[in-house]
């Protein structure tokens, strides 16, 4: 790009090319604010990449890469974890054979998220190495050594990235000579790979090792760094914090840290003597200070106040200064909106008119709580439709029962809807239930990423096609309508009218492409058309 | 420390704020600055405000601009003038789509690359650094129109003649 070599890139797009550099042979994820352009930036670069329904799925198509002796990335966001949660705390015993690293996309702030919980504790959790970038650069040469650490210790890294590095843009200075990784091969390890309870006892005690020979490493290892300064003042930072602490406080000596899962508690304890007051400057939740006073090392932490949203320059110099007084409100902006010609403003409608009771879900769709429609009355996680819905059904009073309506996206109801609606066929209320899938033949709210729904795959390519009514049909629903919602009838009232009335189980699909992007939508179907060159399901 | 400049650029969904600051980013790559860019973009296809920081000078660390201390705000839309005045420091430079008369635009779509332009006289890079970065930063059918709009708003602000002096780039 530049005769020096500097490239400008995001924290996303640096992953991924460190990823295509040390030749990821597999990277898998689910899309989701802000992890979704890695695997897509990945893809671009010429990358093996995939969209699994979830990222339950995705990190178990990641560990069996990883069992084959590959090494192998897998993406998600934040909650997206909790959803793999299941896989990562045991893949933390049986270890890898290749490499296998597990970017969370942390959003403090909540920018496009519905919490903002800090996936740091899993690392203690499920017993894993994590490592914190804070800008591109760190975010190239971190996903280097997560897949070196996992290599060399046979264990899963945790990355932990957060909105302002995967989303920053700062200068990135690739390496230049790529080692090349070893060939996918399996060799056979049944009792460190079949997790019965007489190989996983053995397999917890190695974990543990391994882990007492990660810290001792992280005593020592480049990936945590002191920032010569005056010693009047100390500050313990990791992650985005770093780059605000050297611009906040550019006099003070810093412990910058990295590696952040073991801590390197002698590192900590020597730097803490060396300094006069010292300060704990990280963001979300107080993982280190609590870490480092456990320990018995005495640390100033942050007011609780700056546990909530993100840090920038003025909070960390506040936190430094003792200030709680009340910060200066921001001014709000301009609130998201559903578009004016999407489909889903008629079923809002439609909703608010009959007074329903909405169990909703997570996507654009979400925006249906917001005027003029305010026609959602819950929104959990991704799937939480289905079940919050049916609970709804069974302990409310019957007139009020009625009203209730499960509403979930296309891709959403893919990642975590199909249980759900497992659920409603096998305990059903006495009163029915009725779902309504609002299928825009895309995963919207992440920026137009497909999904098994779509009949195509991460790079736009066909492949087989998940038929969501005959998904529904095979479960034994009988009530499966597929309808395009129009302005200007009623139809989709009346549907909706009568599904609510019958007392028995309906699935409506309300089906039309999102606007934004019809007119991709058409170049897809002419190219499938053309070739239709899909492997037929077996 | 030496002296980074701080732009804030902000507007809604779709009018190519973050187009914008990547061009802004790229020509101040090129003149050999560290650079970082920050943007919030979660809801933005969804019409909602959108924002974009860019920082440049000898070495920056955090990639958002401390509110109160943008040297210059380039505001696409006029509603969004007052969310986003905070952000300016004080005696910092506000540009607007007043900078330009839109009528002499080759069509609306270029806004983004007028006030550009008109941000552009106030800071140290070259035309043709930026004429660089505007040609591969869009395809190249779109170069004509944007140089116009471009110039359009580099020649708008010649009677402004204060002109704050800007880091010199990193060795």
């Amino acid at each position: 790009m530049n005769e020096s070599n500097r490239l400008l890139l995001s924290g996303d797009e640096a992953i991924a090319l460190a990823a295509r550099h040390a030749g990821v042979a597999l990277g898998a994820g689910y899309p989701g604010t802000p992890s979704t352009e890695i695997l897509e930036h990945f893809s671009e670069l010429g990358g093996q990449a995939q969209w699994s329904p979830n990222e339950k799925v995705a990190l178990e198509v990641a560990i069996g890469a990883a069992f084959g002796g590959a090494r192998a990335l897998c993406t998600m966001k934040h909650v997206g974890l909790n959803v793999a949660s299941d896989p990562l705390f045991t893949v933390a015993y049986t270890g890898v054979s290749g490499a296998l690293v597990i970017v969370s996309a942390d959003d403090p702030g909540m920018a496009s998220s519905q919490n903002e919980q800090d996936n740091r504790r899993y690392a203690v959790a499920a017993g894993v190495p994590m490592l914190e970038p804070a800008d591109s650069q760190e975010a190239y040469d971190f996903l280097w050594a997560a897949i070196e650490m996992s290599e060399r210790w046979k264990i899963p890294v945790l990355y932990r990235a957060t909105t302002r590095v995967c989303h920053s843009y700062t200068v990135v200075r690739p390496r230049e000579n790529n080692g090349a990784p070893k060939a996918a091969s399996f060799e056979r390890d049944i009792r460190g790979r079949v997790m019965i309870p007489a190989y996983a006892r053995p397999a917890h005690r190695r974990l543990r090792q391994k882990l007492v020979e990660l810290q001792e490493w992280g005593e020592t290892c480049r990936l945590n760094h002191i920032v010569e300064g005056a010693q009047a003042l100390g500050i313990i930072t990791s992650g985005i914090s770093f780059m605000h602490v050297r611009e906040a406080a550019p006099e003070a000596r810093v412990l910058k840290l990295g590696f952040t899962h073991p801590l390197p508690m002698k590192k900590i304890a020597q730097f803490v003597k060396g300094v006069g007051r010292c300060v704990v400057i990280e963001e979300g939740d107080p993982y280190l200070v609590e870490a480092i006073r456990a320990a018995g090392i005495p640390v100033e932490g942050k007011p609780d106040m700056y546990r909530f949203g993100e840090l920038d320059v003025p909070r960390v110099r506040r936190i430094l200064n003792n200030d709680v007084s009340p910060e200066p409100a921001k001014p709000p902006g301009k609130p998201p909106q559903l578009c004016d010609a999407c489909q889903y403003r008629i079923v809002f409608e439609a909703l608010r008119k009959k007074d329903c009771i909405v169990a909703g879900d997570i996507g654009c769709y979400t925006l249906g709580v917001l005027q003029p429609f305010e026609a959602i009355d819950s929104c959990v996680c991704m799937g939480a439709s289905l079940g919050v819905g049916l609970g709804l059904r069974h302990v409310l009073p019957p007139d009020q029962a009625r009203r209730v309506v499960s509403v979930i996206g296309d891709s959403t109801f893919v990642h975590s809807g199909i249980s759900g609606l497992v659920e409603m066929v096998y305990n059903p209320p006495p009163t029915g239930h009725v779902l309504i899938i609002l299928d825009n033949s895309t995963t919207a709210m992440t920026g137009h990423q497909e999904h098994p729904g779509t009949g195509r795959t991460l790079d736009h390519e066909p492949t087989n096609k998940l038929v969501i009514e005959d998904l529904a049909r095979a479960l034994g629903i009988r009530r499966v309508h597929v309808i395009e919602p129009h302005h200007g009838t009623d139809e989709f009232d009346r549907l909706l009218a009568d599904c609510l009335e019958s007392n028995e189980l309906a699935v409506i699909i309300a089906r039309r492409p999102c606007i934004l992007i019809a007119k991709q939508l058409k170049q897809y179907e002419a190219q499938r058309c053309e070739c239709d060159a899909a492997p037929a399901p077996a | 420390m030496s002296k980074v400049t701080n732009i804030v650029v902000a507007g809604i969904g779709g009018q190519g704020v973050l187009k914008g600051t990547d061009i802004l980013a790229d020509v101040a790559l090129r003149a050999g600055y560290d650079v970082k860019k920050s943007e919030i973009k979660g809801m933005s296809q969804r019409g909602g405000s959108v924002t974009g920081d860019v920082r440049f000078g000898h070495t920056v660390f955090s990639p958002m601009v401390p509110g109160g201390e943008a040297d210059f705000l380039l505001v696409l839309e006029p509603t969004q003038v007052e969310p986003h005045r905070h952000m300016l420091r004080p005696n910092g430079v506000l540009i607007t789509p007043d900078a330009v008369r839109a009528d002499q635009l080759p069509n609306k779509k270029t806004l983004n690359v007028a006030l550009l332009g008109a941000l552009s006289a106030h800071l140290p890079m070259a035309e043709e650094q930026w004429l660089a970065s505007l040609r591969a930063g869009f395809a190249e059918t779109f170069f004509e129109g944007n140089r116009t709009a471009f110039l359009i708003g580099r020649s708008s602000q010649k009677s402004d003649s204060r002109r704050p002096t800007a880091a010199a780039p990193a060795s």
